[in-house]
């Protein structure tokens, strides 16, 4: 149901988009996800459940993994939005390429959102990546096609691509 | 020459779809598309009375199409015509669409839709498949002589009986179903852009709605996220929806399912249940099967009685015996329709046929692994129709593979429960396995009726083209396809592109379905291929001048090429003798689960598998369909629950229709094994729905290895895991 969503005014949202500033007129509570797809035509980051459940709308929000179907636009006011048209992701493309991790693709932008997502984590709190971590860590975006082993390989060789110890 | 086959080319539609630049149905930008959504009945079967509008909503801001507003018959075109694409005066199941609704955007169709209210005299529902009396279709198999087996068996031959049940399983493609339509142009064409797999399909749906010539229907595939043939005939549906809104709006309509919408009224995999009366010597050797298969149709005939033939046609398993009945039936009820399901009806049958002979293993004191190997079947035996296996088949191969990898041969079955290490304190780990075949391509003739045809075209560039309506799902299509032309053409793969599937534009292929595509529209686009390779003929430069050269000369750079079967093919539909598939793909599995005593959740740590694909033509594509397969397979066995209630689809969202996550997925084990079937393109043969059809009875298996309770029906959910404890408690 898109209804309730909108039906507030329009506010001015100001936040960094893929590291460029954006500025627009969106309803409060209009869903970050139609506000990336619909308003800003960037149709990359996915709709797979609307409810949080398959994680293909992942986004990055202060370089955090977020569901865009689950966040209102005004939660991401001053903030840093980083989406899959967005640059710095290509040790992870490129290693779903390599590893097979790609069938049907409709959960690929949000599985290398969350894989980046992961990698940084790791590095960033000095955790070394292993499959352990990086089933953890995606076992909120669905595939249905690989049955994993390609994606949970993708992870770790994009951990590998970006100097972390594996 | 075979640099392309065998290797791994990387996909061709892969950089698209790591970059989000893939334009799937919701992301084409189509100017002035109004959405699209359908009025749908809330109980499973009853009269229409009237549909009712509630006051106050401007009803200018939208436009709504009722079943008289169909130009052509109001008819879901399948196989047979008992589908309305708008119910009129009965509704018979749950979601059955009513009206259409179009509206500028998505609030306003929200509004309207819930001011539009259909009221409906409840009628009975029949909702137990097991108790249903309307038969859609029946299909017999009948082998040498059960009867006398049964009535005088030999000295020293024991009998087994076994019901087996499954339940209903959602294909959870994570693109839910939508298309959109444009109007009628000029020329009267109508244009459906979508997710699907069979754009021809859609067009012939689309000319019996509009009553026009297929030619004045255009199909054209977008990048689709998923089917496992749960686009084989839906999207058939969303398209008429769309098409007609579209002619009433005047302006194209776009309709996407969201998630609960999709769970809720699309067909699922069919129900079944069942019986196997088994008459086995001493030593093991089958002497009789009698099979019982009955199957849950849901409120339309859709495509099951294909399903239900292949059921029957692998019921009996992979295995010898000469006195073989199997009576199938699939029933009406009021469940929403089922459909195509990766395996289509044969994951069902086997699982029936595996859990059976676990059983007559356990009762004899055979080992599972010995008595399956045993019964085999091998070059030179008939199966259950009289089709004499004459070449490409790895059914030893398998099973020994599998034994090697994981000594399962040697593993003592259902011993007393084996503790795992302490760390996993209260769980319990059993081993099981499975071994199975899969016919590929249509059953019987239908390959010889359908005479799927494919073009190889030079573009000015001298690159050429291949011309398919065979779509790409994510399953490897447009690979598979670029090595086969690359390597029967001689050129590199960077030679070769494949168009979009656009039935304006490809000859008809045929469905991406039956695990056909590689095997029969491969074949088919090989041997176009060789031809044009030997027009253009083998002199010196690459193959782009050579090409361009042949074109400048005036010569035809188009061959396009229909199928033949392999010689000597015979099927009998009538009386289903003779060759029920060109091959068949070999499998075996073993599970390992580890059981939690406590909660009695089933994790399946390591699941390997050894399958006979004739030749990879791509591996890790291969790999990908193994291993994708095999975990749709394992969800099904224990945590993909799928049920309702008076007619009611329960799980209508993804937070209560679960499958397995990267916790729940075991490392795989992968063993590729190639007996080459001489009509395949390089030897290859079907691989799409096979890793389908094992992973559940291996699983059940291991389960009954791990608890020592006999686990009889999917899935095996704790719920009913504590159930089979209970009773083994009352009864000791």
């Amino acid at each position: 149901m898109r209804g309730p969503f909108e039906a507030a005014p329009p506010i001015e949202l100001t936040f960094t988009l893929n590291g460029r500033p954006q500025q627009l007129q969106a309803p409060p509570l209009r869903r970050l996800l139609d506000v990336l797809r619909e308003d800003l035509g960037l149709t990359g980051t996915k709709e797979g459940c609307g409810e949080g459940e398959c994680g293909a709308c992942t986004v990055l929000v202060d370089g955090a993994a977020v569901l865009a179907c689950l966040v209102p636009a005004c939660q991401v006011q001053g903030r840093s939005v980083v989406t899959i048209e967005g640059a710095g992701f290509e040790p992870e493309q490129q290693a779903f390429l390599d590893a097979g991790g790609v069938q049907c693709g409709i959960c690929t932008p949000g599985m290398i959102v969350a894989t980046r997502a992961w990698v940084e984590s790791c590095r960033r709190d000095g955790v070394t990546p292993d499959e352990r971590g990086a089933r953890d860590a995606l076992a909120g975006n669905l595939c249905r096609c690989t049955g994993y082993g390609a994606i949970v390989e993708a992870a770790l060789r994009a951990a590998a691509a970006r100097g972390e110890p594996t | 020459m075979s640099a392309c086959v065998g290797s791994d080319l990387g996909r061709p539609d892969g950089p698209a779809k790591v970059s989000g630049r893939a334009v799937y149905v919701a992301d084409l930008a189509v100017a002035g598309a109004w959405h699209g959504g359908a009025v749908r009945s809330t109980i499973a079967h009853g009269r229409v009375l009237r549909i009712e509008r509630k006051p106050g909503f401007d009803w200018r801001r939208v436009v709504v199409v009722g079943p008289g507003d169909v130009p052509g018959d109001n008819v879901q075109e399948l196989l047979s015509d008992d589908q309305p694409i708008l119910a009129e005066r009965v509704v018979r199941h749950v979601g059955e669409p009513l009206l259409l609704v179009a509206a500028p955007d998505l609030p306003t169709l929200e509004a309207a839709l819930a001011a539009l209210r259909p009221i409906v005299e409840p009628l009975p529902a029949e909702l137990d498949f097991e108790s249903a009396t309307r038969v859609l279709h029946e299909v017999s198999i009948d082998k040498g002589d059960p009867g006398a087996r049964f009535d005088s068996p030999p000295p020293g031959a024991r009998l087994f009986e076994g019901t087996w049940r499954t339940d209903s399983q959602e294909q959870l493609y994570v693109e839910p179903q939508g298309c959109v339509a444009w109007p009628a142009d000029a020329d009267g064409t109508v244009v459906v852009r979508g997710s699907m797999q069979c754009p021809h399909y859609v067009r012939k749906a689309l000319a019996r709605c509009f009553g026009i010539a297929p030619e004045r229907a255009r199909v054209v595939q977008l990048t689709t996220g998923g089917g496992f043939g749960g686009k084989e005939e839906y999207p058939s549906v969303v398209a008429c929806h769309a098409a007609l809104l579209a002619r009433a709006a005047g302006r194209p309509v776009r309709i996407v399912y969201d998630r609960h919408e999709d769970l809720l009224v699309t067909p699922k995999r069919h129900p079944s249940r069942v019986h196997h009366r088994t008459l086995v010597a001493a030593d093991g050797t089958l002497l009789a099967m009698d099979v019982d298969v009955l199957l849950d149709g849901g409120a339309y005939t859709t495509l099951s009685p294909v399903v239900l033939s292949r059921a029957c046609l692998h019921a009996s398993g992979p295995y010898r015996c000469e006195h073989v009945a199997i009576r199938g039936r699939v029933v009406a009820t009021n469940h929403v329709p089922s459909g195509a399901f990766r395996g289509f009806g044969a994951p069902q049958t086997c699982f029936a046929i595996e859990r059976q002979m676990d059983r007559i293993a356990r009762a004899l004191d055979l080992h599972p692994f010995a008595l399956r190997r045993h019964n085999a079947l091998r070059l030179g035996d008939a199966t259950a129709t009289g089709q004499v296996l004459h070449d490409s088949v790895g059914s030893l191969a398998v099973l020994d593979a599998v034994a090697a990898r994981t000594g399962i041969d040697r593993h003592r079955w259902c011993a007393p429960a084996m503790a795992v290490p302490s760390s996993n304190s209260g769980r319990v780990r059993g081993l099981g396995m499975s071994f199975f075949f899969h016919g590929a391509g249509f059953t019987g003739s239908g390959e010889e009726l359908l005479k799927g045809r494919v073009a190889i075209r030079l573009l000015p560039d001298g690159r050429a083209e291949v011309a398919a309506g065979s779509t790409e799902i994510g399953q490897g299509t447009t690979t598979v396809f670029t090595a086969i032309a690359a390597d029967a053409l001689g050129c590199d793969p960077g030679d070769v592109v494949v168009a979009v599937p656009d039935t304006a534009a490809v000859p008809d292929s045929g469905p991406t379905v039956a695990s056909r595509t590689c095997m029969v529209v491969g074949s088919v686009l090989a041997s176009a291929c060789r031809e044009l390779a030997a027009r253009i003929g083998g002199a010196a430069g690459d193959f782009r001048s050579r090409a361009r050269a042949w074109l400048a000369a005036g010569g035809d750079g188009i061959v396009e090429h229909v199928y033949g079967s392999p010689p000597g093919l015979v099927w009998d539909q009538a009386t289903y003798r003779g060759d029920a598939y060109p091959c068949y793909g070999w499998a075996a599995d073993v599970a390992e689960v580890e059981v939690d005593l406590d909660t009695l959740e089933v994790d399946v740590v390591r699941l390997t598998t050894a399958v006979d694909v004739g030749k990879a033509i791509q591996p890790r594509l291969v790999e990908g369909q193994i291993t994708g397969g095999a975990l749709q397979a394992i969800g099904w066995a224990q945590c993909e629950v799928v049920s309702s209630r008076d007619g009611r689809v329960q799980q209508d969202r993804l937070a209560t229709c679960i499958v397995p996550t990267t916790k729940d997925a075991p490392r795989f084990d992968v063993t590729i094994v190639e007996q080459p079937y001489a009509h395949g393109p390089f030897g290859a043969k079907g691989v799409g729905e096979l890793p389908m059809d094992g992973g559940a009875p291996a699983v059940l298996a291991a389960i009954e290895d791990a608890l020592g309770v006999p686990a009889d029906r999917v899935p095996a959910t704790p719920e009913r895991l504590l159930a089979l404890l209970e009773q083994r408690e009352r009864t000791s």
